[in-house]
């Protein structure tokens, strides 16, 4: 199994890059390859040119700037992982990063990479839908950015033109009281998820729910925002009875395929599990 | 088409025109004759062909070679100097961390790596790191003892003499 024969790039900008899906219809992104690179080995994708975005110096920050952490396109999952800055202040995406593929492959994949990629069984579609994060696309005209829902369109399908490249995603930074977690059922390390839901929550000075985000993944054609379950609290206190309603909403929303991993009505159930506990868990990371 | 690349293997530089769809594996094993990295699955689950690429571990059939061009790889072959095995080999040898051996140049990449940024691991955190890196002799409560031993060999070479 060895890749269609293509053109290999090396930019030093993101101008160059763009420049260079101008000039070739058939070339692609390349960050990590942790998606692309088997695709291509098994003839599922066979681009022209590959365009290696990952010695473009400005797509490898991670940094806070403007009420957001602003993660760089060629920033993998395991620097995401390991960052002190995660750790103390985006616990969700701590909990994502830890559980995306398997340890060998998080230090070449790419959050962004994956956002591209828009597999539904993808972690970080679910957890940044959560976190309502929004996607920064570069192309010839400059810079747009849109909420990650939006640009999830469908399976495998985003809102990034033919000429542009997704420069970067922000997250807005968490303030006070507030606390997010991401929990996933896998049948080992590296598969796809069963179920997995990703929740970010604020509460106000009284203690109850002010924002909610809740996203699930592997949970039907795209990665899913449980609007209805995230209704269940605004505005209400963070009690057990709110939880316990809003995990039955996240398994009423949730479409997931039986597959091998299990039956549809198994792991809608799951939905609800692990939305219960995602939501506890941000509880109790709220309370200290 | 063919793209130039400098790349140092094991301490040795290499400057090859290589084509741009030769994934590292193939690089290494068919271009350099480096054969002790294997290839397993071919598709990124298994992490036999796991190598150090800037000292980190990467699956080397999913990494294509002109990505690693200007960067430090290294293999299995690399482990052992003068003669002598590595304390992690050892501790495989040791330990019975092997029974066919397949999985084994993976995993001690894999696991050099650990103990280069956590040289006392847990038994869980050598779970943890080894989870991409699969055995099916079902050899993992060895391959754990083996990097202990390591560990425990790297600790008692570092430590101050009385």
């Amino acid at each position: 199994m060895i890749s269609a024969a293509f053109e290999y790039a090396v930019p030093k900008t993101l101008a160059e890059a763009i420049a260079l899906l101008r000039r070739d219809p058939g070339g692609k992104i390349l960050a990590g390859g942790q998606s692309l690179i088997p695709m291509m080995r098994f003839r599922l994708a066979a681009p022209s040119l590959l365009i290696d975005i990952t010695r473009i110096p400005e797509l490898h920050v991670m940094r806070e700037e403007d009420g957001a952490l602003r993660i760089g396109a060629a920033v993998s999952h395991a620097e995401i992982e390991n960052a002190a800055l995660i750790a103390q202040r985006y616990p969700l995406l701590a909990s994502t990063a830890a559980v995306v593929a398997d340890p060998v492959v998080r230090n070449r994949g790419t959050l962004c990479g994956s956002l591209v990629h828009a597999d539904p069984a993808g972690d970080w579609g679910a957890a940044l839908i959560a976190a309502r994060a929004e996607v920064v696309i570069a192309g010839p005209a400059g810079e747009r950015r849109m909420p990650l829902e939006e640009f999830l369109i469908d399976t495998f399908t985003t809102a990034l033109g033919e000429d542009e490249v997704l420069a970067a995603v922000r997250v807005p930074t968490p303030g006070p009281r507030s606390g997010g977690s991401y929990l996933k059922i896998e049948r080992k390390v590296g598969d796809f998820a069963t179920a997995a839901v990703g929740v970010q929550l604020t509460l106000d000075a009284q203690g109850r729910v002010e924002r909610a985000g809740i996203g699930l993944c592997a949970a039907g054609p795209v990665s899913l925002r449980a609007a209805a379950a995230e209704q269940r609290l605004i505005g209400k206190p963070l009690d057990d009875a709110a939880i316990a309603s809003a995990g039955q909403e996240a398994a009423a929303a949730a479409d997931p395929a039986a597959d091998t991993r299990g039956p549809v009505d198994f792991k809608k159930d799951m939905f609800r599990v692990l939305t219960v506990r995602a939501l506890r868990a941000a509880r109790a990371a709220i309370a200290g | 088409m063919s793209y130039r690349i400098e790349v140092t293997v094991n301490g040795l530089r290499h400057a090859l025109d290589v084509e741009p769809r030769l994934p590292l594996v193939y690089f290494l094993r068919e271009t350099l004759g480096l054969t002790g990295t294997h290839i397993g699955c071919d598709t990124t689950s298994c992490g036999a062909c796991t190598v150090l690429l800037d000292g980190k571990p990467v699956k080397s059939c999913t990494v294509f070679a002109v990505q690693a061009d200007g960067c430090a790889v290294e293999t299995v072959e690399g482990l052992a100097s003068n003669g002598e095995l590595h304390p992690l080999q050892k501790g495989f040898w040791e330990k019975h961390g092997l029974q066919c051996g397949y999985c084994t140049p993976g995993m001690l990449m894999t696991t050099k790596a650990l103990l280069a940024r956590n040289p006392s691991p847990s038994d869980d955190e050598i779970r943890t790191a080894i989870s991409g890196n699969i055995c099916r002799c079902t050899g993992y409560l060895n391959i754990v003892k083996a990097v202990q031993e390591a560990a425990a060999e790297i600790a008692g070479a570092n430590a101050p003499v009385e």
